[in-house]
């Protein structure tokens, strides 16, 4: 079986319908926990993309010599080792960021998402198409990622990636840890207005 | 005629574990003890010379494991009784180390031999804090945000919760031990330790597979009710976070067992609270645009926010 959709429809796929975060609701113990700044969500997606590219092709490369009673332990054990490569080489390149990023570098091992995607997609579909969804999902992370931390950071520090924007602190509660739920909350109850707005345009 | 027997048994394993805590206590004429992070309070049984008690200058305190480095006293403080000493030091202490205080009489008086304290944390005490924080204090779910995916998918009805919880704990509790013994023995003294997090997840799966082969063999019923949530459990952080922070802890078996234990019963306890919550919100009258997920999230918020009422909070 061989998907009938272009690269760029992959991309926009794993973007907009098929957002890991605000539609498929996955891989939310980062979307909570740090999403705090805009950087934190664009570090944490760059490793998502990797170890989501990569598996996929992994996965897609050796699907046909993989036994399907065992296709889960191999899913994991090859999202672990590419885990294990990414934490490696930010922890020797980017110290700070790192530092920040705590223990969930690591945990992108259990993160949902990724396997998923493996299961869904990479297990049937060949390398090419695979990248191309690849990317499409860890784009779509880290556009969410980003999205909240574009909204908890400017809410809350009234800076954008750092540089002073409003000049004053609207809300300080969205900066504290657990309003991490009720940003989500909000914002996916925001994607549904305007889809339910959208759909009654239409028919109107 | 079985089950008394085992109470006796259990009464007397009870009885053996306080046994060294009331030695300890008879065996000293003054007892030591720590007060917050950098004080420690020495009570004596008989008065001494205030002059002698109230200088820093008399003590000594080091940890037991590195008895060369002196760590200096800030100030004596004597009660007006005379019968209990607060030292206070500039630098918080490891009250998880077991510490020494040798009170030096012999400047003043000749021919008296120093005593020496020794100040410890209860070490049962010590588990139960750890067990205790990590089922309220640092609750995986509300204040680590860990295992948040499972946990909304799987909280929307009681039964589901319970299942997903007392699975969730098992395997949890198993994988951590095996994770401690791997750890211990083949990680660190082969200095494997980029290995951890391949070697931790694999162990999960393996833990997770021979549940799911015995529980099918030995009580299907079982397996019928808790089976299908035993794949979820691979997708959950918590379950690899555990045996990453008890290597990076460096915690001994005890510990680990404790922390899996606090891990799985914060889970369950999660899990259940929301669950008892979405249920009656089933019935309320939500604005479409918040139906489903999102109010669950707003929902689980508040119960952070209530679960932030726990921080701070002291046991031992």
């Amino acid at each position: 079986m061989a998907t009938d959709k272009t690269s760029l429809q992959l991309v926009t796929n794993g973007i907009l319908n098929e957002n890991p975060i605000f539609r498929l609701v996955l891989s939310m113990c980062p979307a909570v926990g740090i999403s705090t700044t805009v950087m934190n969500g664009f570090m944490l997606g760059v490793a998502v993309l990797f170890v989501q590219v990569f598996s996929s092709c992994t996965i897609s490369l050796f699907k046909n010599v993989i036994h399907p009673r065992i296709r889960i332990p191999t899913y994991t054990l090859t999202i672990a080792t590419w885990v294990t490569v990414i934490d490696m080489v930010l922890a020797a390149y980017m110290p700070v960021a790192y530092a920040k990023m705590g223990i969930f570098i690591k945990l992108i091992v259990a993160f949902a998402i990724i396997t998923m995607r493996l299961e869904m997609f990479a297990c049937k579909e060949s390398v090419t198409a695979s990248f191309w969804d690849g990317v499409g999902m860890g784009l779509g992370f880290m556009f969410g990622m980003m999205s909240l931390g574009l909204v908890r950071e400017l809410l809350g520090q009234g800076t954008i990636l750092g540089h002073d924007v409003l000049g004053f602190k609207p809300l300080l509660f969205f900066v504290l840890p657990f309003a991490g739920f009720f940003c989500v909350g909000l914002m996916m109850a925001f994607f549904n207005y305007i889809e339910l707005a959208y759909r009654r345009a239409k028919r109107a | 005629m079985i089950a008394p027997n085992y109470r006796r048994i259990l009464l007397l394993l009870l009885c053996g574990l306080f046994l060294p805590m009331a030695a300890r206590a008879a065996g000293l004429a003054a007892k030591a003890s720590f007060k917050g992070t950098n004080e420690i309070v020495l009570s004596l049984a008989n008065p001494a010379d205030a002059k002698v008690l109230g200088d820093p200058a008399h003590y000594r305190v080091s940890e037991e494991q590195n008895p060369d480095i002196s760590l200096p006293v800030a100030q004596a403080l004597v009660s007006a009784d005379r019968s209990t000493v607060t030292l206070s030091f500039k630098e918080p202490l490891n009250t998880r180390l077991t510490h020494l205080v040798t009170l030096n009489q012999g400047a003043t008086k000749k021919g008296q031999a120093p005593e020496t304290f020794r100040v410890s944390k209860s070490y049962l005490g010590y588990l139960l804090s750890i067990l205790v924080s990590a089922l309220l204090i640092n609750n995986f779910v509300f204040t680590k945000y860990l295992g948040l995916c499972v946990f909304f998918g799987t909280s929307k009805r009681k039964d589901t919760a319970k299942g997903m919880g007392i699975t969730f704990t098992i395997v949890m509790v198993v994988s951590a031990i095996m994770s401690w013994f791997f750890y211990q023995y083949i990680l660190k003294p082969y200095q494997l330790g980029f290995l951890q997090v391949v070697i931790f997840i694999g162990l999960v799966s393996l833990t997770v597979q021979a549940v799911d082969t015995v529980l099918r063999k030995v009580n299907p019923t079982l397996f019928k009710a808790f089976g299908v949530y035993l794949v979820l459990v691979i997708a959950n952080c918590v379950i690899i976070a555990v045996p990453l922070m008890l290597a990076d802890n460096e915690y001994n078996f005890l510990e680990s067992l404790m922390l899996a234990l606090g891990a799985g019963g914060g889970f369950l306890l999660a899990l259940y609270l929301m669950s008892s919550a979405r249920e009656r919100m089933d019935l309320a009258n939500i604005p479409p645009t918040f139906k489903g997920v999102p109010i669950a999230f707003i929902v689980a918020g508040q119960f952070a926010l209530a679960f932030l009422g726990f921080s701070g909070l002291k046991l031992f």
